[in-house]
């Protein structure tokens, strides 16, 4: 008897033992767990280079200039207030809207005609049309500066040859805003490219011989077969290039850096002049953070989209 | 509804020969299927017809008109593809209507169409579903009936149940069959499935190589298989062939096979087979028309060791060596013997098949001398 009770007491603890790293063991096999694990690098960089910086970013917003009083929502009243923010809001819009329409379009019609190119040279193009987008953005803008300089440009130097107009690209504001648009079109319309190039070539080729057969001409192919098995592509690339073009930076920092007369400034230029260079760090805050409910409504209407028509076809 | 005509048809891709001159003829109404192993040139061939693919050189006659440079959608035609090609982001009716509306026709009419064709394939209840909600029978059946609603000179079918499971496949051949029966048009169907092509087709087109082996009905293909290909390829389980040598033994004639098997050759034959003579030959024999010994019916008995035994339900395929060479006995259930044991054969050799190696033709042998399928007795 007496050496029984301790036997069991015994075998209870090993059981006990034995059940904690089992249900540990069981846990780390689960996966929902497992996915957590691979997801947790991401989630380290999302919180701590989008999540902290984006509610730090909230926080600078409520202070005052030299960032040692609350004046909670002080900031904001004040750029409703000033001609120039709604010139950038205006501006913004003008540049990201106007540039993903044509980059879309331009990236649909060379997608086409990459696509119907024979197989052999077809890499050799794709190749060569994607440089724009592969080559580091500052560089090849300060190449187009100098193409547009209002004093070197080599475009002027070409009108002047055949007696043409002298424009002020940089220095008229009407021009500076097409130069800013006319620049991010060459550098993104290479991205569209390549995306609908990979759309077109998964829409399966026997569609286009049963659309032959039923009749249709290579423009109803593109309407009634192309585009719609192409719609959800054409979304979401829609709108990351909206997101990356309304935050771009470089090309009208380069460019313009905003000039003349703030006509060029995009949300984050003058975010950046207001905020670092002229030393206002809570009013570049709150002009940073007007994109986000911009961007926010345009992502929540065109993923609505693309979940729907996943859920037709 | 029209004849289709080709003429001398070849189609080159870069150097290689797909299809190398073929002339077919197909009736009105004619129900014709394009068979043989893959890389024949059948789907090749009802794709220049479709017009999908252009010809290298000769002509496509449809309906009397000659179509070489005409774009598919001026043929006339309809087809059916193995993937269905349904588009995905339609409902099943503007699947149905697309060809119809493209060409403008007045919306009572494309409804009354698309209305009677999904009758006719019992699809109504699916006219508002988009592909995707739909099983693969379903899809088979829309992509038929985008077909008949465009009442075409001509159906053209590229291997359309090759894609489904076995039992389906048989439940729509017998659906295509009965399509064709009400909606009498020209079809050309291409499979590569012989079952396929026997069961539905008036007439088979035997391709290999890009040419055409042999054209025909089912029966004739069964029973009087021009070459050795088609011998071979038409019908499950395929023929046996043996290499033999054709001897001559007090005036009668028989086929020397190796390992010690020698074969009387039916009297009526002799006429025709004497010019072969002591030349080697190869012998066919279908396994049906190898059995076990029946009290009923002549042929040729021999012993042979039997290698394995496939119980089939209703038969029994029983195989064995002869001199290196598979053959196969289709015997009744009762008579099987197990493997190892010493079984009784007996080979109806009115039957028989004797093919010449030098061009793998088949002996022709003439109507007088030959047996029928369907009339057995002696």
């Amino acid at each position: 008897m007496s050496d029984t009770i301790p036997r069991t007491a015994a075998s209870g603890n090993t059981a006990a033992a034995i059940a904690r790293p089992g249900s540990l063991y069981r846990m780390s096999r689960q996966r929902s767990t497992i996915a957590f694990l691979f997801a947790l690098p991401l989630l380290v960089v999302i919180g701590g280079l989008i999540v902290y910086p984006g509610v730090y970013a909230m926080y600078l917003s409520t202070l005052n200039t030299r960032m040692n009083r609350f004046i909670g929502l002080g900031n904001y009243t004040f750029l409703f207030s000033r001609d120039t923010f709604w010139m950038v809001v205006e501006q913004s819009c003008l540049f990201a809207i106007t540039a993903v329409i044509f980059k879309a379009l331009i990236g649909i019609v060379t997608a086409h005609l990459v696509n119907n190119l024979p197989s052999k040279g077809q890499r050799k193009w794709r190749g060569m049309l994607l440089i724009p987008w592969v080559m580091p953005l500052s560089l090849s803008t300060l190449g187009w500066r100098w193409l547009l300089d209002p004093t070197y440009s080599a475009f002027n130097w070409l009108f002047a040859q055949v007696g043409g107009p002298q424009i002020g690209w940089l220095s008229d504001p009407m021009w500076a805003r097409f130069s800013a648009i006319l620049v991010n079109v060459w550098f993104g319309a290479p991205f569209f490219l390549i995306m609908y190039l990979a759309a077109l070539k998964s829409v399966p080729g026997e569609l286009y011989e049963a659309a032959s057969i039923d009749g249709a001409t290579a423009w109803q192919k593109l309407i009634h077969v192309t585009l719609p098995m192409m719609r959800n592509i054409i979304s979401i690339t829609v709108l990351f290039s909206l997101i990356v073009t309304f935050a771009n930076y470089d090309i009208v920092n380069v460019l313009t850096a905003g000039g003349p007369r703030n006509m060029t400034h995009v949300f984050a230029t003058w975010a950046f002049q207001l905020g670092i260079a002229s030393g206002d760090i809570p009013l570049g805050a709150s002009v940073s953070l007007f994109m986000f409910p911009i961007l926010g409504v345009c992502a929540f209407f065109i993923l609505r989209g693309v979940r729907q028509r996943g859920r037709e076809i | 509804m029209a004849q289709v005509t080709l003429n001398k048809v070849v189609k080159k891709f870069d150097q290689t020969e797909a299809v190398r001159g073929i002339d077919l003829d197909i009736a009105d109404q004619e129900f014709v299927v394009l068979v043989g192993p893959s890389g024949c040139g059948k789907s090749t061939t009802l794709r220049m017809i479709a017009g999908l693919e252009e010809t290298t050189a000769g002509e496509i006659v449809i309906g009397g008109q000659i179509v070489n440079d005409l774009p598919p959608k001026d043929r006339d035609i309809a087809m059916v593809f193995q993937n269905y090609a349904l588009y995905p982001h339609m409902t099943v009716f503007e699947n149905m209507s697309f060809g119809l509306r493209l060409k403008k026709f007045p919306k009572a009419e494309i409804k009354q169409r698309v209305e009677r064709a999904a009758r006719i394939l019992d699809i109504t209840e699916l006219l508002q579903r988009r592909p995707r909600q739909l099983s693969g029978g379903q899809r088979q059946r829309v992509a038929m009936g985008r077909a008949i609603v465009r009442n075409p000179k001509v159906f053209l079918f590229d291997e359309p149940l090759s894609n489904l499971d076995a039992k389906l496949r048989v439940q729509m051949r017998t659906e295509i069959k009965k399509v064709h029966q009400q909606v009498r048009t020209t079809t050309v169907y291409v499979t590569h499935d012989q079952v396929e092509a026997m069961t539905l087709a008036d007439r088979v087109v035997v391709m290999n190589g890009g040419l055409i082996e042999q054209i025909g009905t089912p029966h004739e293909l069964y029973h009087t298989p021009k070459t050795r290909f088609v011998a071979g390829f038409i019908g499950s389980p395929a023929m046996n062939f043996l290499p033999c040598r054709l001897v001559e033994h007090s005036g009668a004639l028989s086929a020397q096979m190796g390992g010690g098997l020698t074969l009387p050759v039916p009297a009526e034959r002799s006429a025709t087979y004497r010019s072969y003579l002591n030349r080697d030959l190869i012998f066919g024999i279908r396994p049906e028309h190898v059995t076990e010994t029946r009290s009923y019916g002549a042929g040729a008995e021999f012993t042979m060791p039997v290698d394995v035994v496939e119980p089939m339900g209703m038969e029994t395929m029983i195989y064995f060596v002869v001199d290196g060479a598979e053959v196969c006995a289709r015997v009744s259930p009762e008579a099987a013997l197990q493997p190892g044991e010493r079984m009784r054969f007996m080979a109806d050799m009115r039957h028989m098949h004797l093919i010449d190696p030098e061009n793998d033709g088949v002996i022709e042998v003439p109507a007088s001398a030959r047996v029928n399928g369907a009339a057995t007795a002696a």
